[in-house]
């Protein structure tokens, strides 16, 4: 099998907070819409956040009844956004044991850990649902669409916080290319707004606490960003052989190019200042797809509305790329999906480029010191014509940085 | 006063409809619940946790492992 094998994005899929679906997601991100809104339960005046970007649609009233009972929401998400994006690729006829799946959640099924601890706690072991583990196990979504569409070719759960998205579909394309598999489903989910997430991401002082306008609270690059906010949801691709698509006469969305990881070793947490990591991956991502920074037209950036982070990365853009690239943070709207947010990402990343447009950083008023690059306020963009390139930035707590570069058809 | 046949069956095909989405008049008393039914283990279990609460019956598991079918917990339930 040929080392060279071209990778192809032929089906995309997602839920998020602004849309059920990624056609509705993607009209709301060019129209500037937030998805960011209050959180009305009652477990709110425990935590000093008030709001997140909650999906749009709810996957219970999506899913059968049977079905939702035993999947942890975050499965939910992915199966949703997995079988969108199977169903976007035309169900494609493939040799079970050519098919594979990597996907990941950064944080697992925590809502029903905690739920069935109560359980346990309350009632007995006797009463936790047999499908407890299943449900909590973050690999549990790459094994639920592994059953869905009979992928046996290997399933695969990367965790690396907020790159674990980023990080599936950069496995999924290696997978393809390596030879071990034709067509794999890739992506990231997260289902994770529980008070003790908001507590505990509160407690780092990672969180933005605007409580008094939700949908302004995810500003990344702005002056006044004071944290990011948690969004929920799934975003999944359907990776192919360039060979294996075009046999079948598939629709092609873009080439997923190539992929580069680096690690920081500095801190558990935050950013390594420099940006020196976040630089590796970008080059390595563009070393790996035959790009030079000069090809690369539009950034998706991970920029996630903390004080920390938004800037270094634009320097790291500016330093692996250039400043010509059109940069954008769709987390403005959606929020930030963790482990989702790779995945939903690299669907943006992908539709900037068939639809020639990027879409907005909304809430950015007062662009912050030290941003030499372009960044996309306000209004979309459009992209220029000809063969363009586009890069999606993931990063993790744990120092996980991934680059993951498509081009267009 | 004990349970019927029919009110047992109607609250089991009940339970079987909301853990598994199987229709509930499929729920017949000659019915297995692996082979005719494709039900697995762990929503047996289910299944029997929910017995349990819906019949006041407690069904432990050496015996879930020999109900097979429908009729055979209908009269477990009433034995």
């Amino acid at each position: 099998m040929s080392k060279d094998r071209v990778v192809v994005v032929t089906g995309i899929g997602a839920t998020t907070p602004v849309g059920g679906d990624a056609a509705s997601t993607w009209s709301a991100l060019l129209d500037g819409r937030s998805g960011v809104r209050t959180i009305t339960e009652d477990w709110i005046d425990s935590v000093p956040v008030k709001f997140a970007g909650l999906s749009a649609v709810d996957p219970g009233d999506v899913l059968p009844r049977p079905e939702a009972r035993r999947l942890d929401r975050a499965e939910q998400f992915a199966l949703i956004a997995a079988r969108e994006a199977w169903q976007d690729a035309g169900k494609p006829e493939v040799e079970p044991t050519r098919l594979g799946v990597a996907v990941g959640s950064g944080i697992g099924g925590i809502t029903t850990i905690l739920a069935a601890y109560d359980v346990f706690k309350e009632k007995g072991w006797n009463r936790l649902s047999p499908f407890t583990v299943p449900m909590l196990m973050p690999n549990g979504s790459a094994g639920w669409i592994s059953i869905e569409i009979g992928a046996q070719a290997g399933t695969h759960s990367p965790v690396s916080a907020c790159a674990t998205g980023a990080e599936g579909i950069a496995y999924g394309v290696q997978m393809i290319k390596d030879g071990r598999a034709d067509v794999v489903v890739a992506g990231g989910t997260e289902a994770a707004i529980h008070p003790l997430n908001i507590g505990s991401f509160a407690a780092m002082r990672a969180m933005s606490t605007r409580n008094d306008e939700p949908d302004r609270a995810s500003r990344p690059f702005d002056k006044g960003r004071d944290g990011f906010v948690l969004g929920e949801g799934a975003g999944i691709v359907v990776l192919e052989s360039e060979e294996h698509a075009r046999a079948r006469g598939a629709k092609i969305y873009a080439v997923a190019a190539g992929a580069g990881y680096s690690s920081d070793a500095h801190h558990i947490a935050q950013p390594e200042p420099s940006g020196a990591g976040i630089q590796s991956a970008m080059r390595r991502a563009l070393e790996s797809a035959g790009l030079t920074g000069a090809d690369i037209v539009h950034v998706n950036a991970h920029a996630t509305s903390t004080p920390a982070g938004d800037v270094v990365e634009t320097i790291a853009i500016k330093e692996a790329v250039g400043t010509h690239p059109l940069v954008t943070s769709t987390k403005s709207m959606t929020g930030h999906l963790l482990g989702g947010a790779g995945g939903i990402e690299s669907v943006f990343t992908i539709l900037a480029l068939t639809e020639r447009i990027v879409p907005p950083t909304i809430n950015l008023d007062d662009l912050d010191d030290g941003i030499d690059v372009d960044i996309v306020r306000a209004e979309p963009r459009k992209l220029p014509g000809g063969q363009i390139a586009a890069v999606n930035n993931s990063f993790g707590f744990g120092g996980h940085n991934v680059a993951v570069a498509f081009t267009s058809v | 006063m004990a349970l019927t046949e029919q009110e047992i069956l109607a609250g089991l095909g009940k339970i079987v409809n909301e853990i598994t989405g199987i229709p509930a008049v499929e729920v017949t008393p000659e019915k297995s619940f692996v082979d005719d039914l494709d039900i697995d283990s762990l929503s047996m279990v289910e299944i029997a946790v929910a017995a349990q609460d819906e019949f006041g019956v407690e069904i432990p598991d050496d015996q879930l492992k020999h109900l097979k079918t429908v009729k055979d917990v209908i009269n477990f339930i009433q034995a």
